[in-house]
């Protein structure tokens, strides 16, 4: 008795003496993260975030859906890659948003999400983003978070200074990275100099269903074209890209593409060539290239080519275009939310150099020009330049601004955010990203009302920072409060392939918009089965089509025969369910496609060639009901030349 | 009791192979006594009083758990009505209800003979409250092999015409 009590003694004393010991950790540790940090990122279970964050996939090809501020993922959205777990690009109705004037593309590298705005605010419609590799803008629609539309972009390359909407969403913008012969042809790739050409595309969006359309191509000189950003507020009615490579390199562009002590950021003056265009001006031009559209209401995608692009060369327009010197190969292209300054992000620079946009009128008006870049009026740097931050800071890239008079700019090279204020030029705080930031987001920070509550840093390289997983590792997204004199890290979390970008915006805005289901009285896919009368099996030659339909939990039919080898056996879905978060799955064994996620009142289409003969299975991958495990079905396969009648049963 | 139901195995699967055409015959499966009223009953009727299933279970009371707290009939069926109800019925209903017939769920022929007005209602309005909350809907989901009834997103102008249909089966 004595000896047990003098044991749990000795554990009290020994956990006192652990107690204090993780109380003076606690302390110690807390200079690197301030102890609410975990509070301001909690958000408790069952509750919602106060924000969306659409980040990038970057060579993923997708958009991924976060909430901030606890870095929750909600979906991934497939835009230009296929997605077996949606079937998105697998099933015919979605294949056809894959298609490119090079056929179908099933991959691609996306960059740049924004969020569609109307008077300058968001408006939380749609996000734009665009397809580097194969050029290409897509639109998501933000009710049903859905990819609706993606259209390619002829004379382009490398489609990076993109995917940036005005103030109105009158255009959604793509510039060309690479410069390109337009039109492609055979020639020698030492004589680009001269010859190539740098396509910037202005797509309009319908003001009523946000239909895209290329409405011109400003063909400007072979530079590559890096980032843009449109005008607000006094600068609305121009855009502003950030060039590099105005060497015109076609080779070792590392070296031979910075030799120049300033590139370009070219001012485009959209609303003179919308005019000019209006009225009759540009030149139609030879083109092919896809467009291809989401019915919501077919469920399906089509694809159209089309064969014709309107050209429009800026010599041709009096004040569309001047060039604005800007130091060492700007990357990020950035305008303040009152639309006075435009940020040129020199990346091979310590500083940030400020244009005004009021001096660039200025000096415009009395054409105080130093030369010309082929016959482009080139503004002097000293007329526009509002500024420079001496940041101290090495490689900036991007810059986002809070609405407070702030701006948050990172710093590829020396790992970290800088805030500076806007006029001043003074820098205020910086705080170190892990590592190796690129862009940042605030949500609405490029626009003209950003709600600068927090800042998202995107880094490229996370070394230490997670578990490893062999060689490969996560990037990352890090999240900061900047409502205070000094931001304050509160959070990091891995991110879907390579963050380039990400558009943020209050879930308020959107999430009354989200769709519940798709009504089945609004079904006009061509092969819906909208009640259980019309289930039914057609034979047309060796096509046999399925007309099933899928409730909690049974498929109608799930026992058909007559199916034979050699058959190409369609299978055309429909989810009967009206109730919320009730998808039904289908996989066939054997099927070379993916299974078909169904939303309620959806129809899916999988085509399967069966090549055994057998009875083979089918079932439904997604977890529906008690009677999950119920939901299953068989096809019987008979030989070529069998006569087993054509049948499809349930419960008989 | 274990011979009748044996011999009635052998009759039916006498009756399987009499109606299987050219299709496989040798295996009809096992057989095994495996009855529910061997196992399954007697727990039930220590649980419940009665015996009659939820299906048969006469309760002209009872309004349920919903948004529907009061339904007059008129003394005629509306047929206008009821071709509504009927459309409706064939797109949100017949995937698992058939008339004249147990399928997933109960034939509904009848239905108002042994249910109020607002019950049928509220079990088709508010399938979830129901099987929570109301004993006979929770005794039915257990009938029916836990298979859920569907909440179809019908509105009250559309789950009356439901029901107004169900007048004339």
């Amino acid at each position: 008795m004595r000896k047990y009590s003098f044991i749990a003694l000795a554990a009290l004393g020994f956990a006192a003496l652990l107690n204090s010991c993780a109380k003076g950790e606690k302390s110690a540790s807390s200079g690197a993260l301030a102890s609410n940090a975990a509070e301001k990122v909690y958000v408790k279970p069952g509750t919602h975030d106060d924000f969306y964050a659409f980040v990038s996939g970057g060579f993923s090809g997708q958009l991924s859906v976060y909430g901030l501020p606890s870095g929750r993922l909600f979906k991934v959205i497939p835009v230009f890659s296929q997605d077996p777990e949606k079937a998105y690009g697998y099933n015919e109705e979605t294949k056809p948003m894959l298609n490119t004037s090079h056929g179908f593309i099933p991959w691609d590298d996306a960059h740049h999400p924004d969020i569609s705005q109307t008077n300058g605010e968001l408006d939380g419609r749609f996000v734009f983003i665009n397809g580097n590799n194969t050029p290409r803008i897509a639109k998501i629609d933000l009710t049903t978070f859905e990819t609706t539309e993606i259209i390619e972009i002829p004379n382009s390359a490398g489609n990076h200074s993109s995917s940036f909407v005005t103030e109105n969403t009158e255009y959604v913008v793509a510039g060309t990275r690479f410069s390109v012969p337009v039109p492609q042809r055979d020639m020698p790739i030492n004589e680009y100099k001269g010859n190539f050409k740098g396509a910037l595309s202005f797509l309009s969006v319908d003001p009523e269903d946000g239909r895209m359309d290329i409405k011109f191509q400003l063909m400007m000189p072979g530079f590559d074209y890096d980032l843009s950003h449109p005008g607000r507020g006094k600068s609305h009615g121009w855009f502003f890209f950030t060039t590099y490579n105005t060497e015109e390199a076609n080779s070792l562009l590392e070296v031979n593409a910075s030799q120049n002590d300033k590139d370009f950021i070219a001012a485009v003056n959209w609303k003179v060539i919308e005019e000019y265009v209006n009225n009759g001006g540009g030149t139609k031009m030879p083109a092919n290239y896809a467009h291809n559209v989401y019915d919501e209401h077919t469920h399906s995608a089509t694809s159209t080519m089309k064969k014709e692009v309107l050209v429009v060369d800026p010599l041709k327009v009096p004040g569309a275009v001047y060039f604005l010197p800007t130091p060492k190969s700007p990357h990020g292209c950035d305008v303040d939310p009152s639309g006075e300054y435009i940020i040129g992000n020199g990346k091979l620079s310590a500083d940030l150099t400020v244009h005004s946009f009021t001096k660039m009128l200025d000096a415009i008006e009395k054409k105080k020009f130093d030369g010309e870049a082929y016959g482009i009026p080139i503004l002097k740097f000293e007329d526009v330049l509002a500024g420079t931050v001496n940041s101290g800071g090495l490689g900036p890239l991007h810059t986002e601004f809070d609405g407070k008079g702030n701006a948050y700019t990172t710093f590829f090279i020396s790992s970290e955010v800088v805030k500076w204020k806007l006029e001043t030029w003074e820098v205020v705080d910086r705080q170190p990203c892990y590592y190796s930031v690129g862009h940042l987001m605030i949500p609405g920070g490029n626009s003209r009302k950003p709600f600068g509550k927090y800042v998202m840093a995107m880094n490229k390289i996370t070394k230490d920072r997670y578990l490893p997983t062999g060689p490969e590792v996560t990037q990352s997204a890090q999240l900061y409060d900047i409502s205070g004199e000094k931001m304050e890290l509160l959070l990091d979390f891995p991110t879907i392939g390579e963050p380039h970008y990400a558009a943020g915006i209050p879930a308020d805005i959107v999430k009354k918009n989200s769709k519940k289901i798709f009504k089945l009285s609004e079904n006009k896919h061509p092969h819906a089965t909208l009640n259980d009368s019309e289930v039914r099996i057609e034979r047309n030659g060796k096509e046999v089509h399925i007309y099933m339909t899928m409730i909690r939990s049974h498929f109608n039919p799930d026992n058909i025969e007559g199916v034979k080898v050699g058959d190409k056996v369609y299978f055309h879905v429909t989810n009967l369910e009206q109730d919320y978060d009730v998808p039904h799955g289908i996989s066939m064994i054997g099927a070379q496609t993916s299974e078909l996620l169904i939303m309620p009142g959806q129809t899916e289409t999988f085509v399967w060639e069966p090549k055994q003969v057998g009875v083979w299975p089918f079932y439904c991958p997604d977890f529906c009901s008690a009677l999950h495990q119920e939901m299953q079905g068989y096809v019987r396969v008979s030989p070529a030349d069998s006569d087993i009648e054509l049948s499809g049963t349930l419960g008989e | 009791m274990k011979i009748i139901l044996r011999s009635s195995a052998v009759l039916f699967s006498v009756l399987l192979m009499s109606c299987g055409g050219k299709e496989e015959k040798k295996k009809d499966g096992f057989s095994l006594d495996r009855a529910k009223s061997k196992t399954e009953q007697p727990v039930a009727k220590t649980e419940n009083k009665s015996t009659v299933k939820a299906s048969e279970t006469i309760d002209l009371t009872n309004k349920g758990v919903g948004p529907i707290k009061s339904v007059t009939l008129g003394a005629e069926i509306d047929t206008d009505l009821a071709k509504q109800g009927e459309e409706v019925y064939k797109q949100m209903c017949m995937a698992c209800h058939r008339v004249g017939k147990k399928f997933i769920g109960p034939a509904p022929n009848g239905i108002l003979e042994r249910r109020t007005p607002e019950w049928v209602m509220n079990m088709i309005l508010n399938p979830d409250g129901m099987v929570k909350e109301d004993p006979l809907a929770k005794e039915l989901l257990q009938e029916f092999n836990g298979s859920p009834m569907a909440n179809q997103g019908l509105t009250e102008d559309q789950a009356r015409a439901v029901v107004e249909y169900f007048r004339t089966l």
